[in-house]
């Protein structure tokens, strides 16, 4: 049974999706939400060392776990923030035919995206994220941490 | 707002398809009555949708969940539609705000304040939890801390 009750957010792992250097900006982030698209570039820019966290609401964003899983699935061949950058930037192309346009021009293996993207594992790990969000108290996206968990600012 | 230990008052309301619903409807089973302000409102869709997400970990301790506004059926089927949830939500319409007052859930401005009611098996109010203000509410780690 999971334990959805009150934690801090989990500190910076290795296994965290990581980007840059500086301050770090752990970033609760839907992949289908329209506040994430249009802060994502700007907190990349911000000279920040991000931690990129999946908090899909299918709910509200209908397609956010396929993204979230293809997303992951890409970081599996290294293609991660590629990938959520795409998402981002195109947020009226995020349908299949589509999620495969963009294994392809990353030059992912498609058979392995399409496995990957669906695979419990995959699932597991977007839903890891998502647990530790609503045990931190996340209630909207993007909800942004620094390092100690505290509340930040963009 | 209603106390801990008390009878939780009974209804009858009906739901987004217009059927009515009483709280002895759940006896035997647990139930957390999310009183919330206003259908389509960004806040309260914003909890709604949270809320919706655990649903299923909600289950696994024995929790249904019910939504209760000041809203027409008709608007509840609508915002569940836009949500895409299957929360059942109460109509509180006609006596305006009943139930919520019946509660202490009220909000002087109209409408329901954010307050959540966990009514145990036996029809006793067992946790309540009142937002600071309607604009906020409170994460579902809230609940589950309640639930243990």
């Amino acid at each position: 049974m999971s334990d959805l009750g009150s934690a801090p957010v989990p500190p910076v792992g290795i296994d965290d999706h990581l980007r840059g250097a500086g301050e770090t900006l752990i970033v609760y982030a839907d992949l289908g939400c329209p506040h994430c698209a249009r802060d994502w570039f700007g907190l990349n820019e911000s000279g920040r060392h991000i931690v990129f966290r999946h908090f899909p609401v299918r709910s509200k964003h209908p397609r956010a776990p396929e993204l979230h899983g293809a997303a992951e699935a890409a970081g599996l061949q290294g293609a991660f923030f590629e990938f959520v950058d795409s998402l981002y930037a195109d947020r009226g192309h995020v349908d299949d035919p589509h999620l495969w346009q963009r294994a392809e021009r990353f030059g992912l293996d498609l058979e392995r995206f399409e496995r990957d993207r669906r695979s419990d594992v995959v699932a597991a790990r977007v839903r890891r994220d998502f647990e530790s969000g609503i045990r931190a108290g996340v209630t909207g996206t993007p909800a942004l941490f620094d390092a100690d968990g505290l509340t930040a600012s963009a | 707002m209603i106390a801990v230990g008390d009878k939780a008052p009974d209804f009858t309301l009906r739901n987004q398809d217009g059927d009515d619903v009483s709280l002895a409807d759940y006896q035997g089973r647990k139930v957390l009555i999310v009183f919330y302000p206003m259908d389509f409102s960004p806040v309260c869709s914003d909890q709604l949708s949270i809320y919706q997400e655990v649903k299923p970990e909600l289950a696994e301790k024995g929790v249904e969940l019910v939504g209760i506004s000041i809203d027409h059926p008709w608007a509840h089927k609508a915002f569940q539609e836009k949500l895409g949830i299957d929360t059942t939500l109460l109509a509180d319409f006609e006596p305006k705000g009943e139930v919520a007052k019946a509660y202490g859930s009220w909000f002087d401005a109209g409408f329901a304040n954010r307050t959540l009611v966990l009514v145990d098996a036996d029809g006793t109010v067992a946790w309540t939890y009142e937002s600071p203000s309607p604009g906020e509410f409170p994460g579902a780690n809230v609940i589950f801390d309640a639930l243990g």
